[in-house]
């Protein structure tokens, strides 16, 4: 895979799409559906996650299957900031992105050392640790997951209001786009997407390789953290369930739909799945079967995802 | 000898059964061109490989430019002003050749961190003059824009050459320069490296016999995996069991 590069058409095509979901809450309102203000947040967080996921996966090279142990970390740590009493937006969001960062790299910093096979099994390993120790745990709510019983406020804005937390979400996504589009193209993005194609001759020109993915490791599991911060105060809990690997194994899913590697691919990808869960589900109890049809459809006919149909750019 | 740029003492590693370099002593005096030769087999990619720290030896010590390098990593050595180019053509394929060489220039030290997230390299001029003037200094000017992919096997020879330059090292190490090549390829990377012979100290590792007695200053030749001559040319040439070893009517 070449080093990514923004298509052309992309500027136009974000600040359409952009202006579309800035509408969308009126637009539902009107058509009297405002129930979806919380499935398009809802889609909006994930979009987050699973881009987060990529970052790691399609611009680092490194499958991880322990991703949604920092989702639900920063899911536990806005439910602990409301224990606490902290429902301030400006201090939960960095708090969650912290910490799951932080526990990131400690996970990196030991399963980097190993590939391929064995570095997925450590990371779904650790995600897996993290799951149980929050099941066990009476502090932390145990099988019950902690709930928020009320909404942060974010820089004292309430966001009782779905279309204040979808606005959130909405601007936090954008920025993190951002910062993965700036990053895609910067000294770091090249450093790892380099890696991703050849570690050995990257080390070979004076690159220490292991730094390099351990921070791309990291920061996707900061964005992740933020995500997981997000959806709690969506739905009102941080549930262990975040934590489990099928959790993990769902970002990867979306990832893989919508395209390993390109910039929007995680993007794409949460919202595919997501409206195919959201309407397949209304009509027969075992849409599984349907998503399962799509997934082999995706691997054969469009191999590198969904993004990768709208041209030939990619990361 | 006091000015060795490169100290290699009693290296040895085995795998498995196999005693793969066995106590070998070497050294490269700054300034030379330096050329190991062997049969195939004989254990001089496994040299190469721990000369640049991609493999650690069992036992033995290796000392580059007055500092002990036995334990660096590969890219420390690198950041010391060690560089390889591989056997096999090890470029990013992907990639245009100018921004191969470039990846190469962000890498060295005095670059500064690569740990930046926002601006875009293509932004950063510096970077890309610089690897124009590696490019060019292999005779590949031309071909900057080109996918690394799409150029010929000579110049991807070159190209591997110009990223090693780009980390502008004091010690080069040419892993078969002249594989695959065909003879008129062959007597450019010849001449390329003679000229690059005049700013850096290379170990040249080559089964091209015409090209090793042309380049090298002195000759050293690895026989399972004991070194058993190092000298000039024409002794390396007239030793008995050099030719005995190896050589045979080759010369």
């Amino acid at each position: 895979m070449a080093f990514y590069r923004p298509a052309r058409w992309q500027n136009a095509a974000v600040s359409v799409s952009l202006a579309m979901l800035i509408a969308l809450p009126e637009l539902l309102t009107a058509l009297d559906q405002s129930y979806y203000t919380g499935f398009a947040t809802r889609v909006l967080i994930f979009a987050l996650a699973a881009s987060s996921l990529n970052l790691v996966l399609g611009f680092g090279g490194m499958v991880s299957l322990g991703h949604a142990a920092f989702f639900g970390i920063g899911a536990y740590v806005a439910a602990i900031c409301y224990d606490a009493g902290i429902h301030e937006g400006l201090l939960v969001l960095p708090l969650a992105a912290l910490v799951a960062g932080l526990f990131a790299l400690l996970v990196g910093a030991i399963s980097l050392r190993t590939r391929g096979v064995y570095f997925i099994m450590i990371t779904l390993a650790f995600a897996q640790m993290t799951y149980y120790l929050f099941i066990s745990s009476s502090a932390w709510g145990g099988d019950d997951g902690m709930p928020i019983y009320e909404r942060m406020q974010f820089a004292g804005f309430s966001l009782l209001a779905d279309e204040a937390l979808y606005y959130l979400a909405l601007g936090v996504l954008a920025l993190c786009m951002l910062l993965f589009a700036r990053q895609a193209q910067a000294r770091f993005g090249r450093t790892v997407q380099a890696i991703r194609e050849n570690e050995t001759r990257m080390e070979a020109l004076g690159y220490p390789v292991f730094r390099y993915r351990l921070v791309c490791f990291a920061l996707g599991g900061a964005v992740a953290g933020l995500a997981g911060a997000l959806l709690a105060n969506l739905t009102g809990m941080a549930s262990p369930n975040l934590l489990q690997w099928t959790q993990s194994g769902t970002l990867l899913v979306m990832v893989i739909i919508g395209g390993v590697g390109y910039l929007w691919g995680g993007l794409v990808g949460a919202v595919v799945l997501l409206l195919l869960e959201e309407f397949l589900l209304a009509w027969f109890e075992h849409w599984h079967i349907a998503l399962g049809l799509l997934l082999i459809g995706i691997v054969l006919f469009a191999p590198r995802g969904v993004a990768a149909l709208f041209g030939k750019h990619h990361g | 000898m006091a000015d060795a740029l490169l100290e290699v003492r009693a290296l040895s590693r085995r795998f498995a059964a196999v005693d793969a370099l066995q106590g070998v002593n070497f050294s490269v005096t700054a300034g030379e061109v330096h050329a190991l030769i062997g049969p195939n087999g004989a254990g001089k990619t496994t040299f190469i490989h721990h000369v640049s720290g991609a493999l650690r030896p069992d036992s033995g010590s290796i000392h580059f430019a007055g500092r002990e390098a036995t334990r660096l990593s590969m890219h420390e050595r690198v950041r010391a002003g060690m560089a390889r180019s591989y056997q096999i053509t090890n470029v990013f394929t992907g990639q245009s050749a100018l921004d191969n060489v470039a990846l190469a220039v962000q890498g060295r030290p005095d670059a500064g961190s690569s740990f930046r997230f926002w601006r875009p390299v293509a932004a950063e001029r510096r970077l890309f003059d610089e690897a124009v003037a590696f490019l060019e200094q292999v005779g590949l000017g031309d071909k900057a824009g080109q996918l690394a992919g799409h150029l010929s096997h000579g110049e991807q020879r070159a190209l591997e050459l110009a990223m090693a330059l780009a980390t502008k090292p004091q010690l080069l190490l040419l892993d078969e320069p002249m594989a695959g090549t065909g003879p008129e390829e062959s007597a450019r990377m010849v001449e390329l490296i003679e000229h690059l012979a005049r700013h850096v100290t290379i170990l040249l590792v080559e089964h091209d016999m015409d090209a090793v007695f042309r380049l090298a200053d002195r000759i050293s030749v690895l026989v399972n995996g004991r070194l058993i001559c190092t000298g000039l040319p024409d002794e390396v040439r007239q030793d008995a069991e050099v030719r005995r070893a190896y050589l045979g009517d080759h010369l």
